[in-house]
């Protein structure tokens, strides 16, 4: 048997390392060649590490949140034959793994190889006999009276005579939730009666439970890729919002009519074709809303192209597929671009490409949409267009209150490079033509 | 045809039926039981308590032939004889003073007793058939609690008529004449203790077992103060051997190397397990969930139908009379609307071989499979004054415990005498005891008690008397 070391590839991106978020795999598993042995994440996407070999898992690097470097030692496998490491396994484990943290290759797992004497978890039991020596005394039990209890492992039972169990059961108490002051954890009568007297409300009947616990949910993988990135556009952008209630009757009129045409033969429109379209003939006039900003380089970028990112929630949190070349798309092309990028999103399948290179970005709630929202700026981009709620509302038109379609867009603006003035300009440029959607397939 | 209502009907007057019926009537509750057979099932009239009288009287016969020859006691005796059929018939009377006594317990807790032949209409109602009569019961809870039946092997059928020469344990139990050579098919626990029995009483007993090894489900060192005393009886052990079918004159086996050979058989005994009769009384026709042959149960000893219970042997492993009196007890009290689960820590398992053997929670391999580290304490019986002077020295003491803080996670022994130590080895591993705690009992001396303590102590470090 060979001890076989797989490294973190390069997962692209020209990126140095990646967020360890998930391990499909723990010291001991069998894994076959191919099989995903955990999950790592760049900026844009997970990527998932294969295995190149068969064999058993003897060392991982460390734990979800941990940061790998590429090239760095990322687990260890006991393989049949000689293997590529010389190295005796490593003795760490995940639950050990910190050595690597933010320290990639530097902290290879020969480092390690050395037991742990302190860690019990990680020593092999001792053979068990008459001869082996006394367990180590027994610490002092803790104090009385609920006392917090180690959390129970799996299928484990509450530690308690029979007759405290039989208390438990009658006064309906969980003994999980009840801290053990006996030897070993186990609970006394005198823990159930302070739990009676002290805890929760149960014993004491009716009235509402106050509820006291919390839990910690480590921000971790794409959730922390997306708070980090919205602290940059946040700290580094000065927004500027503007919202606008543009007239929908004459743009739903027109998709009512090509979905009836066309129906289902074509794909069904939605609103956000004819936004991007809006989108796409705004930016000629206007093409400092279809640009990067880099402020380190002091530099704007305005792109001929119009990518379009569209802000969409995925079940892994907030996700910007991007539209490529809606320029050079029919409003159906669009449509059928903007589903397929949805749905990969949704289901992870992205591609890193697929998920970067936007010029300006689209944020809709759909139904959720309210009234009005202020968009964050997609970084390193300068506009971002926010699609609320369309609804029937009462509007003057100088004599009496007609029921229109309505809908309010909020977009936000880098204030550095962008005037109120000119964003107001956009905004407007948007609305005609929304409201009058020929001038979107006007050519000029 | 009569009917009846009851708020709770229990079908068979088992270990697990009669006590439920009993803590039933305790509570209040208007209960029937319904057996066939006369109340005890089983255990009662073909499994526990007649093999423990049977085993009992072979034990005395064999100690009578030993004084026979030179006794390093000093006692001599001439020419012991048995009549297995007044054996039998002293163990039927037991037999009957237990069924007398289980009808009266029923009776005193005002729990009806129905003997007759139960079959499910649907789930809340019964058909009682008896040779002469019909009753419908309707019940608005019912208890399954059929138990089980011996496994007939398809190539060697029981025959139960003519008193044939397959026979079950149940068959085994009521011979009444010592077989001059039995063959036993099955080397678990039922067989052994009928083979030693029967050994004893002068038979020339063959065991063949398909595994490698003798009782499988313990590990070689609690069995082999076991084998030993096989080996001295003359017992002949055929492990890795496949009983094939009858042979021209007895049992046609297969040895491990592909071997065929007869051996000679005047009785052989089929105890290859046992399977639930969860078929039996329509319950099939009731369509509950199950888990292979046995009733699926919760916690709280329910079936996949409302109200309708199952307890003992049909519901699984291990299946064990007082696992079965221990669900019927729980049972009765939750029908009585009590908040209870099950929430056992361990259920002792009693060998009654010779020397006989006592599990009571994890094995060091159970302990280890959980992850847990382990720390073992162990001590032998050579080393026990009282063993010494009643010549029991074979077998010891084990403790299984957590390393971290000493809790007592299992008990095994082996030796004469120790199902008795069932009882300290559950209440210790049920209070939640450390070996601290055991080792700071004061154990009785002269008992083979203070081996449970030794081995608490040993595994602390410190055994005095060893």
């Amino acid at each position: 048997m060979g001890l076989y070391t797989i490294t973190l590839p390069d997962i692209g991106e020209g990126i140095a390392e990646a967020e360890l978020t998930e391990w499909n795999v723990a010291v001991g598993d069998a894994v076959e060649e191919d099989d995903v042995l955990g999950t790592v994440m760049t900026d844009k996407a997970a990527v998932e590490v294969p295995s190149t070999v068969s064999g058993k898992v003897v060392w991982l690097c460390g734990e979800p949140g941990d940061t790998v470097a590429v090239g760095g030692k990322f687990i260890q496998l006991e393989v049949e034959g000689a293997g590529n490491d010389s190295a005796t396994p490593a003795a760490k484990t995940a639950s050990d793994g910190a050595g690597q943290r933010k320290s990639g290759a530097d902290a290879a797992p020969t480092a390690n190889t050395e037991p742990d004497k302190a860690s019990t978890s990680d020593t092999p039991p001792e053979p068990a006999t008459s001869e082996t020596p006394a367990p180590a005394p027994v610490s002092a039990p803790p104090a009385r009276g609920g006392a917090p209890r180690q959390p129970l492992a799996k299928g484990e039972k509450p530690l308690a005579s029979p007759a405290v169990r039989r208390r438990a059961q009658d006064a309906g108490i969980d003994l999980r939730l009840v801290g053990g002051s006996g030897p070993a954890g186990r609970i006394l009568h005198e823990d159930l009666d302070a739990y009676i007297e002290h805890g929760p409300a149960v014993a004491r009947g009716g009235g509402r439970m106050p509820l006291t616990g919390t839990r910690e949910v480590k921000v971790l993988g794409m959730r922390r890729k997306i708070a980090e990135k919205m602290a940059q556009s946040w700290s580094h952008i000065p927004h500027i919002t503007i919202v606008e209630e543009i007239d929908m009757e004459a743009v739903e009129a027109l998709r009512g009519q090509l979905n009836a045409a066309h129906g289902e033969a074509r794909g069904k429109l939605t609103v956000l074709p004819f936004l991007m379209r809006a989108i796409v003939t705004a930016v000629r006039d206007h093409p400092e809303m279809n640009a990067h900003f880099d402020d380190d380089a002091g530099r704007i970028t305005q792109s001929d192209a119009v990518h379009v990112g569209i802000a969409t929630q995925t079940p892994a949190g907030l996700t910007v597929p991007v539209v490529r070349h809606a320029e050079a798309q029919s409003l159906w092309e669009s449509a059928a671009e903007l589903k397929r990028l949805a749905e990969a999103a949704r289901s992870g399948k992205a591609a890193r490409e697929e998920l970067s290179g936007s010029t300006i970005t689209i944020t809709s709630l759909g139904p959720l949409g309210a009234i009005a929202t202020t968009p964050i700026i997609n970084h390193p981009e300068v506009a971002i267009v926010g699609v609320n709620k369309m609804s029937v509302r009462p509007v003057w038109d100088g004599q009496a209150f007609q029921p229109r379609k309505t809908m309010n867009l909020s977009c936000s603006f880098d204030h550095r490079v962008i005037d109120g003035w000119d964003a107001a300009v956009f905004v407007q440029t948007l609305k005609r033509l929304i409201e009058a959607p020929a001038l979107m397939f006007v050519e000029e | 045809m009569s009917d009846l209502t009851c708020k709770l009907l229990i079908l068979g007057a088992g270990p697990g039926g009669y006590i439920c019926g009993i803590r039933a009537g305790q509570l209040g509750i208007d209960a029937i039981v319904v057996d066939e057979q006369k109340p005890g099932g089983t255990c009662l009239n073909v499994g526990c308590i007649p093999s423990k009288a049977l085993i009992h009287a072979a034990e005395e016969f064999h100690k009578a032939t030993q004084f026979a020859g030179a006794s390093t006691l000093g006692i001599s005796v001439a020419n012991p004889t048995i009549d297995l059929a007044q054996t039998v018939s002293w163990k039927d009377g037991i037999v009957s003073r237990l069924n007398a006594g289980v009808a009266g317990l029923l009776k005193k807790a005002g729990t009806r007793l129905i003997t007759g032949r139960a079959t499910f209409l649907d789930g809340k109602t019964v058909k009682v058939t008896t040779d002469d009569s019909a009753v419908e019961i309707r019940a608005e809870t019912v208890v399954i609690a059929t138990g089980s039946s011996p496994v007939e092997l398809p190539f060697l059928p029981f025959d139960h008529r003519s008193g044939g020469k397959v026979i079950s344990s149940s068959e085994a139990l009521a011979l009444t004449e010592v077989p001059e050579r039995l063959a036993i098919v099955g080397a678990g626990y039922i067989g052994l203790e009928i083979g030693i029995a029967f050994a004893k009483l002068g038979a020339k007993v063959a065991i063949v077992e398909a595994e490698g090894h003798i009782l499988p489900q313990y590990d070689t060192a609690l069995t082999r103060p076991v084998l030993k005393t096989l080996h001295a009886l003359g017992v002949e052990v055929h492990v890795n051997t496949k009983a094939k079918g009858l042979g021209a004159q007895g049992l046609e086996i297969e040895t491990g190397d592909g071997t065929v050979q007869d051996l000679p058989a005047d009785k052989i005994l089929v105890t290859v397990g046992r399977r639930p009769n969860s078929d039996s009384a329509n319950i099939a026709g009731l369509g509950l969930a199950t888990d292979g042959p046995f009733l699926r149960v919760n916690d709280r000893c329910q079936t996949s139908m409302t109200g309708v219970h199952a307890i003992g042997d049909v519901t699984g492993e291990p299946m064990l009379a007082h696992r079965a009196m221990a669900q019927g007890e729980m049972v009765a009290e939750i029908v009585a609307g009590q908040p209870r689960r099950w929430d056992k820590r361990c259920i002792p398992a009693v060998c009654f071989t010779d020397p006989e053997i006592v599990t009571c929670g994890l094995s060091p391999e159970e302990a280890r499979a959980t992850g847990a580290e382990i720390t073992t304490g162990q001590f032998p019986f050579t080393a026990n004054g009282r063993a010494m002077s009643m010549e029991a020295e074979e077998g010891f003491v084990r403790v299984v415990a957590r390393k971290a803080d000493g809790l007592v996670l299992g008990l095994q022994a082996v030796g004469t005498g120790v199902s008795e130590l069932s009882a300290a080895f559950a209440v210790a591993i049920e209070m939640g005891a450390r070996i601290e705690d055991i080792g700071g009992v004061i154990h009785a001396h002269p008992t083979q008690s203070e081996g449970l303590q030794e081995a608490a102590l040993a595994a602390m470090g410190h055994a005095l008397h060893i």
